[in-house]
């Protein structure tokens, strides 16, 4: 059902009474959520089992994305002037969701209102200016224009109001039991990246100096030495604690943003629609070097990601829950870091 | 020589004038004054000092974002008396950020308007002598100077190391940033200035709420009150139940870094999100106690050059009360991406949408008052205008923000920069040089230059808009805030942005120009300079008024209305 609900809620949100309801309901919406239902089983090949160095040369080396201009990053003014006036592409259900909202009804409004204002002001200068009206009127109070600029704003609120919670609900939809889980770390002045059912796998992900970045042909300040590598197409458990200080896990063409608070785990469903690279950047202030701990997703087809598991020394969870089950232990827990 | 209120003055006797108008030594005077006017007059020159300072603080952040890469931040550590490396270099950047945000916060906005404008013109429009705590107004004064040294006094102390001076925390001091993050003194300091400057907002509010609840001429009832004070009443009163919680929060603050209390340690059962639910309790609040006395000074001048009375009057003021009352309870719209529950989430979200209505219904009716009015453009009124215009302007991304879902992308960014600037930098300043040039002859005695004044309208106007417009776009397209360096792709609108801070220094020094002009050649101003819109009852009064005022108090009688104040069949000094 959740599949699909954004899209049909595009149209059938103005249908202001049964979008009321929902609003007064709005658990309704996540509790019977399924995405999970249709993720693609792990095609790893059958034959990897515990011995990673040999997988990785079944399945060729992984190679980092090249990023692509104009997505999942930041845009130039000199490249695209109205590109880089705007939000990034989105490459999540819910950030393009949002997007729409953002761009079909939020924008305009605030631009009629804004026009209108203006347009106001502009009338009774030109209209009641001392050499116009040289006698003001005494008029003080008009009941029912009261009325109707308090009613009016109030139901261009409801009309915001109910997307906005839709969009809130459909943000929070519990991640699936089999979702792949990330937990992002952060630290003064890096993220680490913990893979909890890839075998404990841990990544520490640095900012790459200018010079570095530029000959890797990716974005200065942005480009970071080891990427968080997740599965396209697929429910994430993003995960996020701290450290040291607040941190917090941005990355705009996904739309997702979620504090990275010590003592803390936040969690959050994320599905990346396309293999891609996302860049991102930390959006809680954090010392010193807090422009300087940039963010990079990089989304791969299932099997790639797998590969890129092995390679790093990671395991899969179909081994590792093997191993679990002859050992007789419990299932592995995300333990903090450190 | 002064006189006292021309119409209400029954007491003829040449001795009385003599009586109100004598003034004590100069050093009496300025550094134990008891006179309302006197603390305002302080007030006033002390905020701007401290925009001054603030301002030129942003100064140096618009010259290092202007391009890529850091510049500049060496040279802001060596002028602190501190060693240039990259630690203290970029540590210095959020010690700008800091300042300029407490400072411009605590420092201007709040003591320009409450303790500026608030404390000169509630007892003159309310007709009252003075302020009913005369010596504890001295008091809130000064707090307020000692809080801002020790504010500057933290920028030459250890913040995050012996190298890196100044607390780099944000004007939020989130922990634990502020604890365990920048452990060295600076912080203290900081705290210490809040503290100080908080003690003395509380004891100015309670003179507020004391003197407007007490002290209002026989026969003005609240409903007769002019809205400027209606404005200070409700600031007062928030100021009175928003700063004891700032006070809470930074104390644990104090002790957590200090005496190993863990109230925002996790290692010790504390949590961070406590002090931000804290923190905002106070914040929320405190963004409408900078501008609600703004308001009230737009509602006083935009009924004054229209000549016509304030439309709704009772709708005005009772929207204010809304907007505090609802001010209190949507705090966590600043930490949506904290990790709060989808239920809180929503709620904040529809909560914080309902403060678009009271706002609304203020715009609109100073656009009715306008409306079949005749309206004259004197620089209190351009400014006027200005403010209502940007301030819808912000107040429309406000509602963008108020989206806890769209706030998932543009939290922490530049939107959010331009938004809160919008309503504060040119919300808030705005109606300050309003209010300024709207009673600046009635201070001072004397005219300032319209020509200037109008020229400083447009630069600043220009300027600002230059500035934080782009910001939108920054924002937009996923630039954090407070970072000192950033991507290649964000270098075009910060360069624009940064040409605009020059535009508004230029208008600003033309300010400065139009006060000297007035202190030297300006015109002796009348008691009433802007004719029969102006209707309170300090253009009853001199210009200057009487060192002492209203020693027999006028009486507003039943024909009076909330927006006649002047004595019957006696029109202003010089209609």
């Amino acid at each position: 059902m959740m599949g699909h609900l954004h899209t049909r809620l595009k149209f059938g949100f103005l249908a202001a009474f049964a979008a009321l309801l929902a609003v007064a309901t709005p658990q309704a919406a996540f509790a019977q959520e399924t995405v999970g239902a249709d993720v693609p089983a792990t095609a790893g090949p059958d034959e990897v089992t515990a011995g990673e160095t040999e997988a990785v040369e079944a399945s060729g080396a992984y190679t980092p994305l090249e990023p692509v201009e104009g997505v999942g990053m930041p845009t130039a003014a000199t490249d695209d002037i109205w590109k880089s006036m705007t939000f990034q592409d989105q490459y999540t259900e819910n950030g393009q969701y949002a997007l729409w909202m953002h761009d079909v009804l939020l924008m305009p409004v605030i631009t009629a209102i804004s026009i209108f204002v203006l347009g106001l002001l502009l009338w009774v200068v030109v209209r009641y200016n001392r050499r116009s009206n040289p006698e003001p009127s005494k008029t003080t109070h008009n009941t029912l224009i009261e009325v109707v600029w308090t009613i009016v704003p109030a139901l261009i609120l409801v009309v915001i109001a109910v997307p906005s919670m839709f969009l809130l609900a459909a943000q929070y939809e519990t991640p699936p039991e089999d979702a792949v889980t990330i937990k992002a770390t952060g630290y003064q002045w890096y993220w680490g990246y913990t893979y909890p059912d890839h075998g404990e796998l841990e990544i520490i992900s640095n900012m790459l100096s200018d010079a570095d970045a530029v000959a890797n042909g990716e974005p200065a300040k942005l480009a970071v030495d080891n990427r968080m590598v997740v599965p396209a197409g697929v429910p994430l458990r993003i995960q996020t604690t701290a450290a040291d200080v607040i941190h917090a896990f941005a990355v705009p063409s996904l739309w997702f943003k979620m504090d990275a608070v010590p003592g803390r785990l936040n969690e959050k469903l994320l599905t990346i629609k396309e293999p891609g690279l996302y860049y991102g950047q930390c959006s809680e202030l954090c010392g010193a070097r807090h422009g300087y701990m940039p963010i990079a997703v990089e989304a791969l087809p299932m099997e790639e990601f797998e590969t890129w598991v092995l390679e790093q020394g990671g395991s899969l969870p179909d081994a590792e829950e093997a191993a679990a089950e002859e050992e007789t232990t419990d299932e592995a827990e995300a333990a903090p870091a450190e | 020589m002064a006189t006292t209120a021309e119409g209400f003055d029954t007491n003829h006797e040449e001795h009385a004038h003599d009586h109100a108008d004598h003034k004590p030594g100069f050093f009496k005077r300025w550094f134990m004054s008891t006179n309302h006017k006197d603390i305002g007059t302080l007030y006033l020159i002390f905020a701007i000092i401290a925009g001054i300072v603030g301002g030129a603080m942003s100064g140096v952040m618009r010259l290092e974002l202007a391009e890529p890469g850091i510049q500049y931040l060496a040279g802001a550590v060596e002028f602190f008396g501190g060693n240039p490396s990259e630690n203290a270099n970029l540590h210095m950047w959020n010690v700008f950020i800091t300042a300029h945000g407490l400072i411009m916060v605590f420092f201007m906005v709040m003591p320009a308007m409450i303790g500026g404008f608030g404390n000169w013109f509630v007892p003159l429009m309310i007709g009252a002598p003075d302020m009913a705590f005369p010596r504890m107004n001295n008091v809130s004064f000064w707090l307020t100077v000692a809080g801002f040294i020790s504010l500057c006094f933290s920028l030459f102390v250890p913040g995050t190391g012996p190298d890196a001076l100044g607390a780099g925390v944000g004007w939020t001091v989130y922990a634990p940033l502020s604890t365990t993050g920048n452990p060295g003194p600076a912080v203290d300091f900081a705290i210490f200035s809040l503290h100080l400057a908080g003690a003395g907002s509380i004891l100015g509010a309670t003179n507020f709420i004391t003197t407007i609840f007490n002290m209002r001429a026989p026969g003005m009832t609240l409903h007769k009150m002019p809205l400027f004070v209606w404005s200070v009443l409700v600031t007062a009163f928030l100021l009175l139940l928003a700063l004891p919680v700032l006070a809470a929060a930074i104390t644990m603050l104090l002790t957590d870094r200090n005496f190993q209390t863990t109230f925002f340690d996790p290692s010790g059962g504390g949590d961070p999100v406590l002090y931000q639910h804290l923190f905002w309790f106070f914040g929320h609040p405190e963004v409408y106690i900078m501008i609600l006395p703004g308001f009230g000074m737009i509602s006083q001048i935009v009924a004054t050059f229209s000549r016509k009375p304030v439309f709704g009057y009772l709708g005005m003021a009772y929207a204010m009360v809304a907007i505090g009352v609802v001010g209190f309870i949507v705090w966590a719209h600043h930490m949506y991406t904290v990790g709060l529950d989808v239920n809180t989430k929503m709620y904040f979200t529809a909560a914080t949408m309902v403060i678009a209505v009271p706002t609304g219904v203020k715009i609109f009716s100073w656009i009715a008052t306008m409306w079949g009015g005749s309206m004259e453009f004197k620089s209190p009124m351009v400014w006027a205008m200005g403010f209502i215009f940007l301030f819808t302007v912000g107040g429309v991304t406000g509602v963008v923000l108020a989206n806890g879902g769209i706030d998932d992308n543009l939290h922490d960014t530049y939107y959010v920069v331009a938004h809160f600037h919008y309503v504060l930098s040119m919300g808030a300043v705005f109606s300050l040089f309003a209010g300024f040039y709207y009673w600046f002859p009635k201070m001072s005695g004397r005219m300032h230059s319209e020509l200037l004044s109008h020229l400083h309208f447009w630069g600043f106007f220009i300027g600002v808009n230059v500035i934080f417009f782009p910001q939108h776009f920054l924002g937009m397209n996923g630039m954090p805030r407070r970072i000192p360096d950033y991507p290649e792709a964000f270098a075009y609108w910060n360069e624009i942005s940064s040409y605009g801070y020059a535009i508004m220094a230029a208008s600003m020094l033309i300010f400065f120009v139009n006060l000297v002009y007035a202190f030297t050649i300006g015109k002796k101003a009348a008691a009433n300079p802007w004719g029969a819109g102006a209707t309170t009852l300090e253009w009853t009064l001199s210009s200057p008024p009487p060192f002492h005022q209203f020693e027999t108090l006028p009486v507003i009688e039943d024909h009076h209305d909330y927006h006649d104040h002047m004595p019957r069949g006696e029109k202003p000094a010089s209609a």
